[in-house]
C-alpha cells in the first residue's frame, strides 16, 4: 500500500497510474483536464504522454498498445468534445474486448447539469459501450475507483472503462492511500470450471470423425497460446481462425487451416457445414464469421469454450459449453484427447485449398495482369519481414487482404478493428503498437479512405518518431463498398470514388521519408527500403482500382454459399 | 412464443445503473412494460423488477447481458405462475361524488380498496392487487370523474427461495 499525505486529486491520479505500472498514456489536453496535465508536467520522467492530434487517435493508439502488449491502454481527454471524441475508440475496444482505461475531465461538480461550457454527459453517452464507467466528484474516491477501473478493464473478458473526474475533484487535496483492487463482490470475471463439461467435450471429440477447431481472440487475451498449441497438436484437429484470433499459432503451423468468415478461406468455410464436431475456442460466432445462422454448422455438435457466460447460446446453440478461462480449460481438455489421423478429413481441406489457390490466391499473389494487387504487397511485406511483422490494418478490402495473406510467427501480431470496423483505426493504432512492442517491426496497412479519417496522426508520428511503417494501398475508391456496389447494386458506384491528394507530399509535409510505387518492378525494392529504415516511413502503393476480395460469403448467405468469383 | 416474464435484478446501489440496465433493453428494441427499483431484503442491495413480453430464448439472453454488468449481483427471470406479484393504484376523485353518489360507496366497499385521505375537495382511494382488479376499479370510478389516476409498476417476489445472501457471502470470500 502506497501513501501520500495531503496531495491533490490530479497528483493522486498520476500515482494511481504509476501504481498500476503505466508509463505511457495517450491524450489531448483541454480545460477540464488541465489540473491533471499540470501535474503530469512534473512527472514527465516517469509517465510519458503522447499528444495525438485528435482524441479518437488517442483511443486507437491506446488500443494498439494494449493489443500488442497485453497491458491496459490508457488515454486521457477533456470534457465535452474531448470526451465525445473518445466514443468511437471506446466502442471499438468494447466489441473487440480490449483492456483500456479512459480518463476524462469534467466540469466542476457544482456546474453538473447546468449546460456549462464543454459539459457533456459522458457517463450517459459511454454507458452502452463501456464495461464499466464512473464519475468521480469527491477527491477521496480517486484511489479506490482507479484501482477498480484497472482491475475491471483487464480481468475476465477485458474491455474499456471510463472514469470521468470533475475539475474540483482534481484540484482538491486529501491523504492518498493506494491498494490494488483484487475483487468486486458483484463481478465474477472468470466462471468456475465444471469438470463435467470437460468430460462431455472430450467425449464428443473422441467420437468425432470430422472435427474442426475455430479459435478466436480469447486464446490471445487469455495468454493461452502455448496451451492452445498443445491442444491442437495433441488432438491433431484442423484449426481455423477468426481475424482477431490469428497469430495465436504460426500461420505455417501444419494444423492451421486458415481463416473463417466472410472473406475467409474456402476450405474452413465450406467444411464448417461438413464437420461433425465444431470446437469453438474463445470466439463469439460473430455474424461475419457465421453468415446465415439458420444454415451454420447445423449438422455438427458444438463445443464452446468461453469465459463470458452471456456468449453461450447467444448466436449458436452450444451442445457442450465449457465455461472458464481457456488457459485453464484447454489443458484439462488436452489431457483427455488422443490424436487421430483424420486422413480423409485433412484431404478435404487440401482439395479446397487447391481450388482456392487456382481460382483466387494465384491471381492475388502471382498476378499476370499489369496492375498491382493488394495481395502481392502483403507477399512482399511477408518476405521482407521474414513473416514476423506486427500488421496493423484499417477497415475494408486491404484489411481482408492483410488478414488473408499476412503470415505470422508470433502472437499478438494482427491488430485490426474486427467487431466495430472502424475506418481510421490503423494509423493511430500502429503508433500505439510500435510503442507497446518497440523491438518489433510494425507495418500499418491502410486504404486511401481510412487513411484520410485519421491522417492527422502523421503529426504524432513525426513528433514521437515512432518508427511505424505506413503502407497506403491506394485504389482511389472506398474499395469494399465499391465491391458491394458492383456485386449487389448493379455497379452504381454511389459516393465511393475518391479524388485523392498527393499522399507522398502530405507525408513529406510531416517531414517523413515517403515514396510512391506504381509498378511491380519497383515494389520489392521499395518495401525493402522501407523495412531497412529505422525511422517512420510512408509508402503509397497504387493498386488496381477495381479489384475484388474473394472468396466472399455474401451478407446473409450461408458459409457454404461462399463465392470464389 | 412471447410470454410475460418478470426479471428480478439484485444490484449494488449505484448511480447510473438504471441507465445501464435500461440500455440493454433499448438496444434490442424491447419495450419495458413496467420497472420498479427499491431496497431489497439485503442492506445496501437494490432490487429491480422489470416486466417484459418476450420469448424465453430472448429473455434468457437479456438476463445474460444484465448479469454481465459489473454492479449486477444476480438476475433471474420468472413466469407469472412462479411469482407472487401486485401493483398499486391511486385514484383521486372529487369529494362531492362521494357524498352525492351512494353507488360509489358500494364500489369502494366491494373492491376492497382503501380510502387514503378525504377532504372537502377530493378523496384518494388506494387499491393494491392484480392488473385486472385495479383496471376494474378504474372503469367503475371513471363515470364519476377521475381527477387523477396513477398505477405503480409490478412488484414481485418469487415462490422459490432467492439465496442472494449466501451468494454474496460466497462472492465476498
Amino acid at each position: 500500500m502506497t501513501s501520500k499525505k495531503n496531495i491533490t486529486g490530479s497528483e493522486a491520479l498520476i500515482h494511481c497510474l504509476l501504481e498500476e505500472g503505466v508509463d505511457l498514456i495517450y491524450g489531448y489536453p483541454g480545460g477540464a483536464i488541465m489540473p491533471f496535465y499540470d501535474e503530469l508536467y512534473k512527472f514527465q520522467d516517469k509517465l510519458q504522454h503522447v499528444l495525438t492530434r485528435h482524441e479518437q487517435g488517442a483511443t486507437h493508439a491506446a488500443q494498439g498498445f494494449a493489443r500488442v502488449s497485453g497491458k491496459v491502454g490508457v488515454c486521457v481527454a477533456t470534457s465535452g468534445p474531448g470526451a465525445t471524441n473518445l466514443v468511437t475508440g471506446i466502442a471499438d475496444a468494447m466489441i473487440d474486448s480490449t483492456p483500456m482505461v479512459c480518463i476524462t475531465g469534467q466540469v466542476p461538480s457544482h456546474l453538473l447539469g447546468s449546460d456549462a461550457f464543454q459539459e457533456t454527459d459522458i457517463i450517459g453517452i459511454s454507458t452502452p459501450v463501456t464495461k464499466w464507467n464512473y464519475q468521480i466528484t469527491d477527491v477521496t474516491e480517486i484511489p479506490e475507483i482507479m484501482a477498480k477501473a484497472f482491475y475491471i478493464a483487464r480481468s475476465g473478458r477485458p474491455g474499456p472503462v471510463l472514469v470521468d473526474i470533475t475539475k474540483d475533484a482534481q484540484f482538491a487535496s486529501f491523504d492518498f492511500n493506494y491498494t490494488p483492487c483484487t475483487g468486486v463482490r458483484s463481478y465474477k470475471p472468470v466462471p468456475k470450471i465444471k469438470t463435467t463439461s470437460i468430460d462431455a467435450a472430450a467425449a464428443l471429440i473422441e467420437k468425432a470423425e470430422k472435427p474442426l477447431i475455430v479459435w478466436g481472440q480469447g486464446v490471445i487475451l487469455g495468454k493461452a497460446e502455448a496451451e492452445f498449441k498443445a491442444f491442437v497438436e495433441q488432438s491433431n484437429i484442423p484449426a481455423a481462425w477468426t481475424i482477431l484470433g490469428v497469430s495465436a499459432i504460426a500461420t505455417d503451423h501444419p494444423l492451421n487451416v486458415g481463416m473463417v468468415g466472410m472473406h475467409g478461406n474456402y476450405g474452413p468455410n465450406m467444411l464448417t457445414n461438413d464437420c461433425d464436431v465444431l470446437i469453438a475456442i474463445g470466439m463469439r460466432f460473430d455474424d461475419r464469421v457465421t453468415g446465415n445462422l439458420e444454415s451454420y454448422a447445423k449438422q455438427a455438435k458444438i463445443i464452446h469454450l468461453e469465459i463470458d457466460p452471456a456468449e453461450i447460446n447467444k448466436n449458436v446453440h452450444a451442445d457442450v459449453a465449457v465455461l472458464g478461462d481457456v488457459k485453464q480449460t484447454l489443458p484439462l481438455l488436452t489431457e483427455k484427447v488422443t490424436a487421430k489421423p483424420y486422413t480423409n478429413w485433412f484431404a478435404a481441406f487440401k482439395k479446397h485449398d487447391e481450388i482456392e489457390f487456382e481460382k483466387v490466391i494465384k491471381n492475388d499473389l502471382h498476378p499476370t495482369k499489369e496492375g498491382l494487387t493488394m495481395g502481392e504487397v502483403l507477399k512482399e511485406i511477408n518476405r521482407a519481414s521474414n513473416n514476423d511483422a506486427v500488421i496493423v490494418s484499417d477497415v475494408g478490402q486491404h484489411q481482408m487482404i492483410a488478414c488473408r495473406y499476412a503470415r505470422f510467427s508470433n502472437s499478438k501480431s494482427n491488430i485490426t478493428s474486427g467487431g466495430l470496423g472502424t475506418m481510421g483505426f490503423a494509423l493511430p493504432a500502429a503508433i500505439g503498437a510500435k510503442m507497446g512492442a518497440p523491438e518489433r517491426e510494425v507495418v500499418a496497412i491502410i486504404g486511401d479512405g481510412g487513411f484520410q479519417m485519421t491522417i492527422q496522426e502523421l503529426g504524432t508520428i513525426f513528433q514521437t518518431q515512432a518508427a511505424v511503417k505506413v503502407v497506403v494501398l491506394n485504389n482511389d475508391f472506398l474499395g469494399m463498398v465499391r465491391q458491394w456496389q458492383q456485386l449487389f447494386f448493379d455497379k452504381r458506384y454511389a459516393s465511393t470514388e475518391m479524388v485523392n491528394p498527393d499522399f507522398v507530399k502530405i507525408a513529406e509535409g510531416y517531414f517523413l521519408d515517403a515514396k510512391r510505387v506504381t509498378t511491380r518492378e519497383d515494389l520489392g525494392s521499395a518495401i525493402d527500403e522501407m523495412m531497412a529504415s529505422d525511422k517512420p516511413y510512408f509508402l503509397e502503393v497504387c493498386v488496381e482500382k477495381e479489384d475484388n476480395v474473394f472468396p466472399m460469403i455474401p451478407s446473409g448467405a450461408s458459409v457454404s454459399e461462399i463465392r470464389l468469383s | 412464443m412471447e410470454k410475460k416474464y418478470t426479471i428480478s435484478i439484485y444490484t449494488e446501489n449505484s448511480v447510473g445503473l438504471l441507465n445501464r440496465v435500461s440500455a440493454i433493453f433499448q438496444r434490442r428494441h424491447i419495450n419495458i412494460e413496467s420497472i420498479t427499483s427499491s431496497a431489497s431484503e439485503i442492506e445496501k442491495v437494490s432490487r429491480f423488477v422489470i416486466v417484459v413480453s418476450l420469448s424465453e430464448e430472448a429473455v434468457k439472453k437479456v438476463v445474460g447481458q444484465i448479469e454481465k454488468q459489473i454492479e449486477v449481483i444476480k438476475a433471474f427471470y420468472h413466469t407469472d405462475e412462479e411469482t407472487i406479484f401486485q401493483e398499486s393504484a391511486l385514484y383521486k376523485v372529487a369529494s362531492k361524488s362521494l357524498f352525492e353518489e351512494r353507488h360509489i360507496q358500494n364500489i369502494i366497499k366491494n373492491s376492497h380498496a382503501n380510502i387514503v385521505t378525504v377532504n372537502t375537495e377530493f378523496f384518494v382511494i388506494e387499491k393494491t392487487g392484480f392488473r385486472h382488479e385495479t383496471e376494474q376499479l378504474y372503469s367503475d370510478l371513471a363515470p364519476y370523474g377521475l381527477l387523477q389516476f396513477v398505477r405503480s409498476g409490478r412488484i414481485s417476489v418469487t415462490k422459490s427461495p432467492m439465496n442472494i445472501k449466501a451468494l454474496l457471502t460466497r462472492l465476498n470470500d
